[in-house]
């Protein structure tokens, strides 16, 4: 039987209209790229995928949004922790501007950063002495991914410190644990993790981010130019098939994220319903 | 929120799990920096910036005839994709939430298959269908039909980066309300239009309402999707994002950060008007559970 009998009207009309938009919007657009990238043989694509130029870029943006979602790990961590767990003017406008990366279109966020970390920005003034260039470099990037993953890890994990029982913390120091064991081998077991599905999403959204880096990242081949904008390059230059190819790398490496998201959530879930 | 969740000890001190004052005070002041250099500042220098040069030259900046045009097309896409991913949301969480059928956990995957799609790689799969190389380009082009560097192509774009929104704020809420009142309902012979807007819509509207808000605000400010198939004509095919960075990139800073500051105003009355249905929501689904629990 595909479907449990149910008293209840309407499941042909609703699951039918969900799978009819889902593919006309979603799926089958995607399958163009799988389908017009498998007119070339496996040799031309490898050779399209992995050029110099290319290699570069998959560099550049595996690295820095790997560091910006560690970043996120920790001080998302931390952001959660002092939500939860402490009382400060304020608290309650800082929990809500949290998600404003989620909310500030990307485009503004890129141009504002870009103002703030430029030689002549508000901070970038201070780095610039020391000869640290911040915007229109890799570390501008890194940056820019900052800001877009800051909400994933404190929205992951904060549910999760919510929900720790007093007790267990109680029965931790009964036992003769100091403030810091405890934090080492009861909470910290306990919110991991949430903490690894926040840094996953961070990165996964940061490996395709496009609008706020743009502007902060120089653009230069070889040393500041990020996948995404390697394909919208192609798409110029009317290199269909280039830009294609690296799309689909893109979407095979989301589709595993997405993959690896999953299973780090039922592990998360599994942990947190066996406290 | 969290006062609600975990009982911060009040008057007497508990001393065993709690950490020493200094400590309380390194961490909040390191998390704030962290906030500060990466949130708030940015927050500020949008409005310093769009305000730096007057406020003539503010409101010059968004009310040009580019920047009207602008306002326009990025109201109507969203005022297209927002219904739509509407009823999708409450088509798709109608079918997950009220039903037990085969594969639901896959369509539940499928639907948040755009959220990791890279907004670039959106807009290239429909160039690739619908752009002059793409499989419909040359019979679009016999008929005369302009989809990509077109207001159709930024409609579709928008919509599916914002597939998801709606449906997955409503699956979790309507499967914690279960079918109860439903199943009653349909005992009392309701037929099911009925149903839907007398039982199901009110226990859901908070829930509804959030996932409106979170789709509006990336429907308007949506940029890597809609860059790819806009085509960048000004005056028609430029949306609020896209003008911004047209505006950065003719180093006219000023009108740039004035058109940005009407997308920073949006977010926070996004993230104002989150946090109010937030609250609301939450009461809902509580209600739910206990009603699930007893």
């Amino acid at each position: 039987m595909f479907k449990r009998h149910s008293v209840l009207p309407g499941f042909n009309l609703a699951l039918g209209f969900t799978l009819v938009y889902l593919s006309l919007i979603v799926l089958i657009p995607l399958s163009a790229a799988f389908i017009r990238t498998s007119a070339l043989t496996w040799p031309e694509f490898w050779a399209m995928v992995t050029t110099p130029r290319v290699m570069a870029s998959y560099r550049l943006t595996f690295g820095a949004s790997f560091a910006a979602a560690l970043v996120n790990a920790v001080f998302g961590f931390l952001v959660a922790w002092i939500l939860v767990r402490y009382r400060f003017r304020g608290k309650k406008l800082v929990d809500a501007l949290v998600d404003l990366p989620f909310a500030l279109p990307t485009a503004v966020a890129g141009i504002v950063l870009t103002a703030l970390y430029s030689g002549n920005g508000w901070i970038g003034q201070y780095f610039e002495p020391l000869g640290i260039k911040i915007a229109f470099t890799p570390i501008g990037i890194f940056i820019a991914l900052t800001f877009i993953g800051l909400p994933f890890v404190v929205r992951t994990v904060q549910p999760v410190l919510e929900d720790i029982e007093w007790e267990l913390e109680e029965a931790a120091a009964t036992l003769g644990a100091s403030r810091l064991q405890t934090f080492v081998k009861v909470i910290f077991p306990t919110i991991f993790p949430a903490l690894t599905t926040g840094f996953a999403l961070a990165f996964a959204r940061a490996i395709g981010e496009y609008g706020s880096v743009i502007f902060i990242a120089g653009n230069m081949p070889m040393i500041s130019e990020i996948t995404p904008l390697l394909i919208v390059t192609k798409l110029e230059q009317y290199d269909y098939a280039g830009a294609t190819a690296l799309a689909v790398v893109m979407l095979v490496i989301s589709f595993v994220m997405l993959l690896i998201i999953n299973l780090l959530q039922w592990w998360s879930r599994r942990r947190s319903a066996a406290i | 929120m969290s006062a609600t969740a975990l009982p911060i000890p009040t008057g007497k001190r508990r001393v065993a799990t709690d950490e020493p004052g200094w400590v309380r005070w390194v961490l909040i002041g390191l998390a704030l920096a962290f906030l500060a250099l990466f949130l708030f500042i940015p927050l500020i220098l949008v409005f310093y910036e769009a305000l730096k040069k007057g406020v003539d030259v503010y409101v010059a900046a968004i009310t040009e005839p580019d920047a009207v045009a602008a306002i326009e097309l990025t109201l109507t896409a969203a005022a297209i994709a927002v219904p739509l991913n509407l009823i999708f949301g409450v088509a798709a969480a109608w079918a997950i939430a009220k039903f037990e059928f085969r594969g639901k956990s896959l369509l539940i995957t499928l639907i948040d298959l755009p959220f990791s799609v890279s907004p670039v790689v959106a807009g290239l799969i429909y160039v690739l269908i619908f752009g002059l190389q793409g499989w419909l380009g040359p019979w679009l082009a016999e008929n005369d039909i302009k989809i990509i560097f077109a207001i159709p192509g930024i409609v579709l774009a928008t919509i599916f980066v914002t597939v998801p929104f709606i449906a997955r704020e409503l699956i979790p809420l309507m499967q914690a309300q279960g079918t109860e009142e439903e199943e009653a309902a349909v005992v009392l012979g309701a037929n099911g239009w009925q149903i839907f807007f007398r039982v199901t819509l009110p226990n859901i509207k908070w829930g509804l309402l959030y996932g409106v808000i979170l789709c509006n605000a990336r429907a308007m400010g949506e940029f890597g999707a809609v860059s790819v198939v806009s085509g960048h004509i000004r005056g028609s095919t430029n949306t609020l994002p896209l003008h911004v960075e047209i505006l950065y990139n003719e180093y006219n800073f000023a009108a740039a950060f004035a058109v940005a500051s009407l997308l920073a105003l949006l977010a926070l009355v996004t993230l104002a008007l989150k946090a109010f249905v937030e609250s609301r929501n939450k009461q809902q689904t509580e209600n739910a559970n206990e009603h699930r629990s007893t």
